[in-house]
């Protein structure tokens, strides 16, 4: 057996704030609903240069704990650099919490680095060649980190082993070649939907263990992604973060707005170690007494209220 | 068993994706000197039309439409040649393949079971699809229909080189064009000069019957 290797850290920034993603660090939630792919509205809004919708979202991603705030501007037949810039502004004006800049439009990670306040998280890499190489600089230049996920040309590789060989091809080329530290590589391990393949969930376990083990490295996922195609997606969603944790999943790009799955995060951390002596846990508790409370005086008295006066 | 008991063992499980019954039972009814066209067309194609019908209905769910899928693929691999032989057409040949640059394939998966329960052959080049391949299966199989899938916004451009490709090869006017996938929409289809764009799988197969109709119209009209 040889030493075990050093666990990586992650560390994000905003202006003023700092988040690390660490396998002995709390889960990092990373927001991902600033997002317009397949919502018609907002992306006419977007299209108009009509941001507003934006603050919507991030309120929403905040209010249900997001650590750190995924923005992708993927919108069909615009200038996505100029929106994307415009949104990460934005973004930073309306909360502390840091950016995953999220596009695979070259430019408009340029243009959204340069905007960028802090060191943030780039999304994202492949192990393909002129992909590291036209991502790999900037992410240098702008002192970010970056998800990385390993697949190349050919298909989405379904094999475990496969899939350490490319990550191992991406930390070289990122560390020797482009001086990034190792710290800075956060590993997409590719989980795909269970719907579509019994196995999938297992390989992925496996890929995890096998990350963590050679590498040390961090690792995150869009958490829905397993669940596509299959009714219960929440609950699935709520039962796969933990597995993936307990393996060896830092982080996630994931929904914030549902309590069940966040909550399920929560109660790892706990179960992991990483919540000492219970407190996010117990302020999570007492937020959502405070809240329900809240909403049942607000209750009782719109009911006072349509009562007429005797 | 009766014939009438073959098709409808065809029919029930190929509704639950039993391939290896589906497959048996097949062998079965071609042993009794069943024809192949009334296998397909009386059992698997209208319950792969069922299966597409739960699926929209949100009754079925992504694995259930998947194994049906391959237990009837498992049956035409057996019908194929046989169709061919006696001279059955398909109402139409549809070529599919997920773009360059792109690897998703879940939905364009889901797109061809359902082509495949309208009666449609469904040829699948697979995912990152190149131009040249595209033009080189359409100049071998001939189809109707060429349908590009695109899961990304940045590999939605990947259409209007295809449809380039396509141009110069002097294939554009042979075939029609369709293209779909999560964030391809009406107005995009339009201004790459796509003919046809859905929305979902049931949509698809509706647009592609449309537009094969309005096509053999115009060839009709035209003669």
């Amino acid at each position: 057996m040889t030493e075990p290797v050093a666990l990586r850290q992650t560390i994000l920034r905003s202006a003023t704030k700092q988040v690390t993603i660490g396998h002995e660090h709390p889960f990092c939630i990373i927001g991902e609903r600033i997002n317009p792919t397949g919502r018609k509205i907002f992306q006419e809004a977007l299209r108009a240069g009509d941001l507003s919708l934006i603050e919507k979202d991030v309120a929403a991603q905040v209010a249900g704990g997001a650590d750190v705030l995924d923005v992708n501007m993927g919108v069909p037949l615009t200038d996505e650099a100029e929106l994307l810039e415009n949104a990460i502004r934005l973004v930073q004006s309306l909360t502390d919490l840091p950016i995953c800049i999220d596009s695979s439009v070259v430019e408009a990670l340029e243009a959204g680095l340069a905007a960028y306040q802090g060191r943030a998280l780039v999304n994202s890499v492949t192990a393909e060649d002129e992909r590291l190489a036209a991502i790999l600089p900037l992410v240098k230049k702008y002192d970010a980190a970056v998800v990385a996920l390993p697949n190349d040309h050919d298909e989405i590789p379904m094999e475990s082993g496969k899939r350490i060989e490319l990550v191992g091809k991406i930390v070289r080329v990122a560390t020797e070649e482009y001086g990034i530290s190792i710290d800075d590589i956060v590993i997409d391990p590719l989980a795909m939907p269970i719907g579509a393949d019994s196995s999938v969930g297992a390989t992925a376990l496996e890929t995890i263990r096998e990350i963590k083990a050679r590498w040390g490295l961090n690792m995150t996922c869009g958490a829905s992604n397993v669940s596509f195609g299959m009714p219960g997606r929440h609950a699935i969603n709520a039962a796969w973060l933990p597995l993936a944790m307990g393996a060896g999943m830092t982080s996630a790009i994931m929904d914030a707005r549902t309590p069940a799955v966040v909550e399920s995060v929560r109660a790892a951390d706990l179960l992991l170690g990483h919540d000492e002596w219970g407190g996010t846990w117990i302020r999570m508790h007492r937020a959502k007494v405070a809240a329900a409370a809240a909403a049942e005086a607000a209750a009782a008295e719109a009911a006072a209220a349509a009562t007429p006066a005797p | 068993m009766t014939r009438e008991e073959i098709l409808t063992g065809l029919y029930e499980q190929t509704l639950v994706g039993n391939g290896p019954e589906v497959l048996s039972l097949t062998e079965q009814g071609l042993g009794m000197g069943m024809e192949p066209s009334t296998l397909l067309f009386d059992a698997l194609i209208p319950s792969l039309e069922e299966v597409g019908a739960r699926f929209e209905r949100g009754d079925f769910f992504v694995p259930e439409m998947l194994i049906a899928g391959r237990a009837m693929a498992g049956a035409m691999e057996r019908l194929r040649p046989l169709l061919a032989d006696t001279g059955v057409e398909t109402i139409g040949k549809f070529l599919m393949g997920t773009v360059k640059g792109d690897v998703h394939d879940i939905g364009k998966n889901l797109v061809n079971i359902m082509l495949e329960g309208a009666g449609f052959e469904v040829i699948d080049l697979g995912v990152q699809v190149a131009p040249e391949k595209f033009v080189s299966a359409i100049e071998e199989h001939q189809p109707d229909i060429v349908g590009f899938s695109a899961f990304l916004t940045t590999t939605m451009p990947m259409f209007k080189a295809n449809i380039n490709a396509l141009e110069k090869a002097g294939l554009r006017d042979q075939v029609i064009v369709m293209v779909g996938g999560a964030p391809v929409t009406q107005e995009y289809a339009d201004a790459v000069g796509a003919d046809g764009y859905a929305a979902d799988a049931s949509a698809t197969v509706k647009r592609a019957k449309d537009l094969l109709a309005g096509k053999r119209a115009l060839v009709g009209a035209g003669a």
